[in-house]
């Protein structure tokens, strides 16, 4: 626990000093948030348009597409911003510059998460709050299922950070394959802003056992919704997050870790 | 400060033959390697290209797990104890920077500062009285990238000692430099020897930093040590030649023929 909040300490100072660092161009740095903004807004506005022809998607209103945009949008934005860098280790490796990682005393997956730490990605993260604020505001979802609301957006976080360090550890052995993780991520970023109810199946049976995507909003949603699941998977998958979470991170800590220790550096 | 003992590190690397074939090949970079550096000595490590020198300061500093024999560096196991041993070491890689690309040398320093959690007072003194030795001033402002060779490698010198570590090692520090910034860091290296009490390793194919900074040489040539000793003692290996340079020449032809 003292570690992680050592860890956690450092994360934090490094970040304030790359902020610093680009707060010297406050003007770009407005317009990389504001930019980062407006493009995701584009992005919400999609829903609505779709929503000009249709009364429900998949089954569910307007407001429950965007509680699903929404919740899922945090989670990715904050996992995005606070760890979306962990995949690049092959980029670190053929520079060279994960060895003077390893010559630092903090954990060479805390300076890649932080390195050029993007503070405008926060443009995203409020983009995706706003849509979640305007939803809950237009669904009144009772208090006893709302504590709901907060565990799931922790754990789509744990979710997709797992899938970016899994992604960087598999670098470990395969420094030249290209970012696989963002496939993963990105994809599912993209895959979790609507009701798993308008895809396939084997595609919901995929993303709920193999790649627990599932987990990020869909299942927990189905709770905080009160709705049934249109895929008639077991009742208590509602409450599974927590543990894809933990089950996910265990494991990329351990493929971190088993990466970690096959490194090879580079021949100069 | 520095034992080695029977240190042995290889990689297997997979060579394409042909369309489908591949062939598993195994490169002994650094074979059976035993030495011991006490405190406060200032010892040159010297090889022929892919002699296995970089693999060996990899091996100190924890970047690289041994696949044979026993090393502690400040009595610890450099890869088990990779974090722990960090803040005892400052390293420099001459080949590349291990400061941050983008951000003013200063900011570099800053962030230097929160990994090893230096307090604040203490750092500024550090930094000032380093910034002073290495004449780093004018340019602290100013981004790393846009630095020149020899300003970057002094910002990289003070950056490996700003938390004033014990042991000091430089894989080729004086690479590319001229003689001005060559002697400049010459000279620091051996006062930060001679007052510090700073143990200090480096690598360099410049006998000249070997000839006016080390008591002491190792030779290594194709992953095996070939010779430790003092200066005299390397000269003496090969009586007939009078320079270094020739001794030196001598022995990496020599070591290299029975292959
Ligand atoms: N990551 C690696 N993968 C495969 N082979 C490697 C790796 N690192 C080093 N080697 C091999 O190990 C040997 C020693 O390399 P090393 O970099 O230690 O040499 P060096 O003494 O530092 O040479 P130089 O003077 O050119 O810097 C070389 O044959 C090199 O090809
Ligand atoms: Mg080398």
């Amino acid at each position: 626990m003292g570690e992680a909040l050592g860890l956690a300490r450092s994360y934090v100072l490094l970040a304030a000093t790359w902020v610093r660092a680009a707060a010297q161009y406050p003007l770009s740095m407005a317009m990389l948030t504001i930019g980062s903004f407006v493009v995701t807004c584009l992005d919400a506005a999609a829903i609505v348009v779709i929503f000009v022809h249709t009364e429900t998607l998949g089954g569910f209103s307007l407001p429950e597409v965007m509680f699903l945009y929404g919740t899922a949008g945090v989670s990715f934005a904050l996992a995005d911003m606070l760890f979306g860098n962990v995949d690049k280790l092959g980029q670190h490796v053929r520079a060279g510059t994960f060895d003077t990682m390893l010559i630092r005393p903090v954990s060479p997956f805390v300076q890649m998460a932080v390195d050029r730490f993007a503070f405008q990605r926060v443009g995203r993260v409020l983009q995706a709050a706003i849509v979640l604020a305007v939803a809950l505001a237009r669904l009144h979802v009772p208090w006893q299922r709302a504590w709901m609301i907060p565990v799931m957006v922790l754990c789509g976080i744990v979710l997709f950070t797992a899938m970016w360090t899994l992604g960087g550890a598999l670098q470990f052995l395969l420094t030249e394959a290209p970012e696989i993780a963002n496939a993963f991520t990105y994809g599912g970023g993209q895959l979790t802003q609507y009701p798993l109810s308008v895809y396939g199946g084997e595609l919901v049976r995929a993303v709920t056992f193999i790649v627990p995507l599932a987990f990020v909003n869909w299942q927990p949603a189905l709770y905080v919704l009160d709705r049934p699941d249109p895929f008639g998977l077991p009742y208590w998958l509602r409450f599974a997050g927590p543990v894809a979470a933990v089950t996910l991170a265990c494991a990329a800590g351990w493929a971190w870790r088993a990466g970690l220790r096959r490194y090879r550096s580079t021949g100069s | 400060m520095i034992e080695v003992d029977g240190a042995g590190r290889s990689f297997t690397v997979t060579r394409r033959k042909g369309l489908l074939r591949r062939e598993r090949e195994v490169v002994h970079a650094v074979s059976d390697l035993s030495f011991q550096i006490a405190a406060g000595e200032f010892v040159g490590y010297l090889g022929p290209n892919g002699a296995g020198k970089s693999t060996t300061i990899k091996m100190l500093t924890g970047i690289l797990a041994p696949s044979a024999g026993r090393i502690r560096v400040a009595g610890l196991d450099p890869s088990r104890r990779r974090t722990a041993l960090a803040r005892h070491i400052g390293v420099v890689f001459g080949q590349r920077t291990t400061l941050w690309w983008d951000l003013p040398l200063k900011d570099s320093f800053t962030l230097i500062r929160h990994l090893y959690k230096v307090d604040q007072v203490r750092h500024r003194e550090r930094l000032a009285e380093l910034s002073d030795v290495l004449e780093l001033g004018p340019f602290l402002d100013k981004p790393v990238r846009q630095l020149s060779l020899g300003q970057r490698m002094r910002g990289d010198i003070a950056a490996a000692l700003l938390h004033d570590p014990p042991v000091l090692i430089l894989d080729e520090p004086t690479i590319g430099l001229d003689v001005v910034s060559k002697a400049a860091v010459r000279e620091f290296l051996r006062g930060v020897n001679a007052e510090r009490g700073t143990t200090v390793l480096l690598t360099t194919h410049d006998l000249g930093d070997i000839e006016r900074l080390c008591r002491r040489v190792m030779l290594i040539d194709h992953g095996r040590l070939t010779f430790d000793g003092t200066l005299d003692a390397l000269r003496a290996t090969v009586p007939e030649e009078t320079s270094i340079e020739d001794v030196v020449t001598r022995l990496y032809t020599r070591t290299a023929e029975p292959r």
